[in-house]
């Protein structure tokens, strides 16, 4: 379980988050709905372990988080991947989509090629930079690197507000794959209903409403 | 003589080391005042830099061929792609042309709040309005203007960047992606925004990878497939069943359809198939189809057949 227990968070004076619970539980999408501007995003970096609460509890498996960010442990930081909605600012542009990918690899793990195809990249993409590509490549590239270090939990905020039906189709296909593969819990944030239904419904997950 | 853009054969190509990569390829297409033309096609197919090659904002690997004639009433008619960048800055970008981009939370300057990014933009063109009366055309409330890029929501930042757009009071609006990252309520909010723009008379360019909205607002539909413009047809009739086999297949992906991604992936538009740059994804490709089809309504050997609707 992932479970976040009375997470409060502000940023200055302005709280966005005020005592919101969640749990993501393995093996199952479960949705997250909410208007835009209501905090999904602020709770999902939480739950990456991004983001420090003002007060509340993070346990992963039954681990307390004590530590955030980089000062985290790896094997816990590395249990949690986080999708985001803007590819753009999620990357360091100086990287090419090659050393994006496998960034979190150092040099470990599967050659960078079959994760790049399994979420429809092609080689010749491999060596541009992000202004070389367009958001839906530079977002295919995000999701081989979220996946690279087989995470226990996948938090995918919006992922793919920004792609057409065909590629949103194929990366939530992607994902469900993998949950299926590896018993991972997958949290979907998204104001789509329809998207969210197809997404929850195969799993039986719960859907969460923000307001 | 009413305001358009009429866009002929227009191409771009970026030039990498080793490749040259094919991003938009003989695209027709025209919008006037009073009219939304929605273009839509699957991720990398060059729907950006579209927008970007008629605002004359490409990076310097790029070049151009064709002609964006921009006809705007009581001024000579201007070609995009062949204007001075001089020009394309004092009297089209902004004033002509409003471009509302993709990524919004990219564009703003991440040191400096929606407000005074705002007042700039009002004041570089020479408009008395005030932030706060922009940001509430726009859907904000003003007091979420002193707020940094980063302390702003997905949905937020695009609307600081709608209001940036209508700033110039421009008479075309191109919209790349408005509504990505907005929630249902804010997408239609948006989309009545831009149909009242279209109503008022402005043109809008729709770049958009959601048919749905598309749906709520386009007079037309105009599909691209791997740079090239393939399916233009009026929306009621797009919906209605696309005759395009990659349009169909893209209208079925929609999770209130089939959620079935089309099978295969979008070709490397640095080495595209000869003839019609589908057929490796398409069940109902025959020989014919190494032959590129002409250009037109229908760019396609094997259009499907739809019952006339209703
Ligand atoms: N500066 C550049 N150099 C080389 N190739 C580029 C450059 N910018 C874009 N491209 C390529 O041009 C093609 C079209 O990109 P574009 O951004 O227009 O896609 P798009 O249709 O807007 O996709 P999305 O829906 O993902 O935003 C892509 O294959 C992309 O990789
Ligand atoms: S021209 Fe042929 S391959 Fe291309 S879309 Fe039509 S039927 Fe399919
Ligand atoms: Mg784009």
């Amino acid at each position: 379980m992932l479970r976040a227990d009375g997470i409060t968070v502000a940023y200055g004076r302005q709280r966005v988050l005020r005592a919101a619970d969640l749990t993501v539980a393995p093996g199952v999408v479960t949705g997250l709905a909410g208007p835009s501007g209501c905090g999904k995003s602020t709770l999902a970096r939480v739950l990456a372990l991004l983001r420090r609460p003002d007060a509340g509890r993070l346990t992963v498996d039954g681990t307390e988080v004590r530590r955030w960010r980089h000062r985290a442990s790896r094997d816990l930081r590395t249990r949690v991947a986080l999708i985001f909605q803007q590819p753009r600012l999620a990357v360091d542009p100086r990287l090419t989509l090659r050393e994006i990918a496998e960034e979190p690899f150092h040099a470990t793990g599967r050659p960078v090629e079959d994760l790049a195809d399994e979420v429809g990249l092609t080689p010749e993409l491999l060596v541009r930079r992000p202004h070389e590509v367009s958001d839906g490549q530079l977002q295919r590239a995000c999701v081989a690197r979220a996946l690279a270090l087989r995470p226990r939990y996948v938090i995918c905020d919006e992922m793919t507000t920004m792609l057409d039906a065909s590629t949103q189709a194929h990366l939530v296909a992607r994902l469900e794959a993998y949950r299926r593969e590896t018993g991972a819990g997958v949290l979907a944030i998204t104001h789509d209903e329809e998207l969210l239904t197809r997404w929850t419904e195969p799993s039986g997950g719960p859907t969460v409403r923000m307001t | 003589m009413t305001s358009s853009l009429t866009v002929q054969n227009l191409s771009v190509r970026f030039r990498l080391p080793g490749a040259t990569v094919h991003a938009v390829s003989d695209a027709c297409f025209e919008v006037r005042r009073g009219e939304c033309l929605a273009l839509v096609g699957e991720s990398g197919c060059g729907k950006s830099v579209m927008a970007h090659a008629l605002m004359g904002l490409l990076p310097a690997n790029a070049t151009v061929a064709g002609s964006a004639w921009l006809r705007t009433e009581g001024a000579p008619p201007l070609d995009l792609l062949a204007a001075p960048e001089k020009v394309l800055a004092r009297t089209v970008r902004g004033r002509r042309i409003g471009l509302v981009p993709q990524s919004p939370a990219a564009h703003l300057t991440p040191v400096r709040t929606a407000r005074a990014q705002l007042a700039e933009a009002l004041r570089e063109l020479g408009n008395p309005a005030s932030a706060d009366e922009l940001a509430a055309r726009a859907g904000l409330d003003p007091a979420q203007l002193d707020r940094y890029p980063h302390q702003l929501s997905g949905g937020m930042a695009q609307r600081v960047v709608n209001a940036i757009a209508l700033a110039g009071d421009p008479w075309l609006i191109v919209a790349d992606e408005p509504t990505s990252g907005l929630d249902r309520p804010l997408v239609e909010a948006t989309m009545t925004e831009l149909r009242r723009l279209a109503d008022d008379g402005r043109a809008v360019l729709l770049i958009t990878h959601d048919l749905r909205a598309a749906e709520r607002v386009a007079d037309h539909i105009a599909v691209m497939y791997a740079g090239r413009v393939v399916s233009l047809a009026p929306a009621e009739e797009f919906f209605a069943g696309p005759r395009h086999p990659y349009a169909a297949g893209l209208l079925e992906a929609l999770p209130s359809r089939g959620f079935v991604p089309i099978p295969g992936r979008p070709p490397e538009l640095t080495d595209l198939p000869s003839g019609c740059a589908f057929r490796p994804r398409c069940d109902r490709s025959t020989a014919a189809c190494s032959h590129l089809p002409e250009p037109g309504p229908v760019a396609c050997h094997h259009p499907l057949e739809h019952h006339v609707a209703r």
